[in-house]
């Protein structure tokens, strides 16, 4: 993003260039940057925080009295413990006879749907599979995991394209089950940790990683830490 | 998992170091048209998904907000941009920005590219310039760069 200021400065238009990760901001050293320490995918910190919002708005429009290159600290951090899940509660088990994840996705779709509504459908599903075809790609991820190599399980896309269409309408679906702001990775760590989804998920990544797949083929199904 | 992990796996990307800087004076702020620029690989759901490596850019329609990401890095959280467009493009912000003076005008259109790039020669030489230049056509003097 930083190398975008430069070219776009180069053209004519003054930049102001917010980062979240220091020693890349630093480095690249745009024209004016603003280092937030806040977790990465809130460059301005706090959703449905307005007022917290113009202020990080207003530091970095303030850069722009600088009659040269300039970086700065946002005087407030936002720290991420790695402590923070959704509490969302999640359907009862409806269809013995299904893959307890099949039974879960297919319970989760009211509430996806109402979070639809209420927010848009701004992080998935829709971009290999929609909402309609989250089930199919679970059940290709549960062979996987199952042992049939992964070329042959089904999957409808490129494997990584695909989880993130899954987490995305977890995710999705998390905003429908819970009536506050979710706090930074809360979303993710509950998909992954505490669903059956994200069991069967990070289980069909292991057993392609076991099966000696690339690893870019497997490793960008979840978050880098796992 | 904690954001401070995620953070430890790509802070040592090396990252392109520019020996000159280049240097727009702005206009006075409330006179300035103001655009935003994100990396996070933004787009109407009527546009093109970005691919892998995918250097080009979308134009954002400002009168919208179906705003998706297209990003494709797992690495940051996604929750709270779909909680609340504005954490990563924050639009509804610069309107009120425009509203009470502070700011011009905001430009009826916006910009998004793909943050995940290893390669940027295509977006220093080609893309990059191409939207930038497009932009500055359609009357932008600031552009705020978020990423995810």
């Amino acid at each position: 993003m930083s190398t975008l200021a430069h070219v776009f400065e180069a053209a004519g238009i003054a930049t102001v260039a917010l980062g979240s990760m220091r020693k890349q901001i630093a480095n690249t050293a745009p024209p004016r940057g603003l280092w937030c320490d806040f977790p990465l995918g809130r460059p301005l910190g706090k959703p449905g925080d307005a007022e917290f919002q113009h202020r990080v708005i207003a530091a970095a429009f303030e850069l722009l009295q600088s009659e040269g290159p300039v970086f700065a600290e946002f005087p407030e951090s936002i720290t991420d413990d790695g402590t923070g899940v959704e509490a969302c509660p999640l359907p009862p088990r409806h269809d013995p006879d299904l893959h307890p994840a099949i039974d879960e996705a297919r319970g989760l779709r009211p509430a996806y749907d109402r979070a639809v509504e209420r927010f848009g459908n701004r992080m998935g599903a829709g971009r290999v599979v929609d909402a309609d075809g989250v089930v199919d790609a679970i059940e290709a991820l549960i062979r996987i995991e199952a042992g049939t190599p992964w070329k042959e399980a089904g999957i409808p896309g490129i494997p990584a394209r695909v989880c993130q269409d899954i987490r995305g309408y977890y995710e999705t679906a998390a905003l429908g089950l819970s009536d506050h702001v979710p706090d930074a990775w809360a979303g993710t760590r509950w998909f992954l940790d505490h669903t059956e989804t994200g069991a069967v998920l990070l289980g069909a990544r292991a057993a392609m990683r076991d099966a000696g797949v690339k690893q870019p083929i497997w490793f960008y199904m979840a978050p880098g830490d796992h | 998992m904690a954001d401070r992990d995620m953070k430890a796996l790509t802070d040592d990307i090396e990252t392109p170091v520019f020996e000159t800087t280049a240097f727009t004076a702005p206009p006075p702020l409330a006179e300035a048209t103001v655009a935003l620029v994100t990396t996070a690989s933004l787009h109407h759901p009527d546009q093109d998904d970005f691919a892998p490596a995918d250097a080009g850019y979308r134009v954002l329609d400002g009168g919208r907000r179906d705003y998706v990401t297209g990003h494709w890095s797992p690495n940051f959280d996604a929750i709270g941009f779909g909680y609340d467009m504005n954490t990563v493009f924050p639009l509804d912000r610069l309107d009120e920005l425009a509203e009470r003076g502070v700011i011009g005008r905001v430009s009826d259109v916006h910009m998004a590219y793909a943050g995940n790039q290893f390669d940027l020669s295509t977006i220093r030489m080609d893309t990059g310039p191409a939207g930038a230049k497009w932009l500055r056509d359609q009357g932008v003097d600031i552009a705020l760069f978020t990423p995810v």
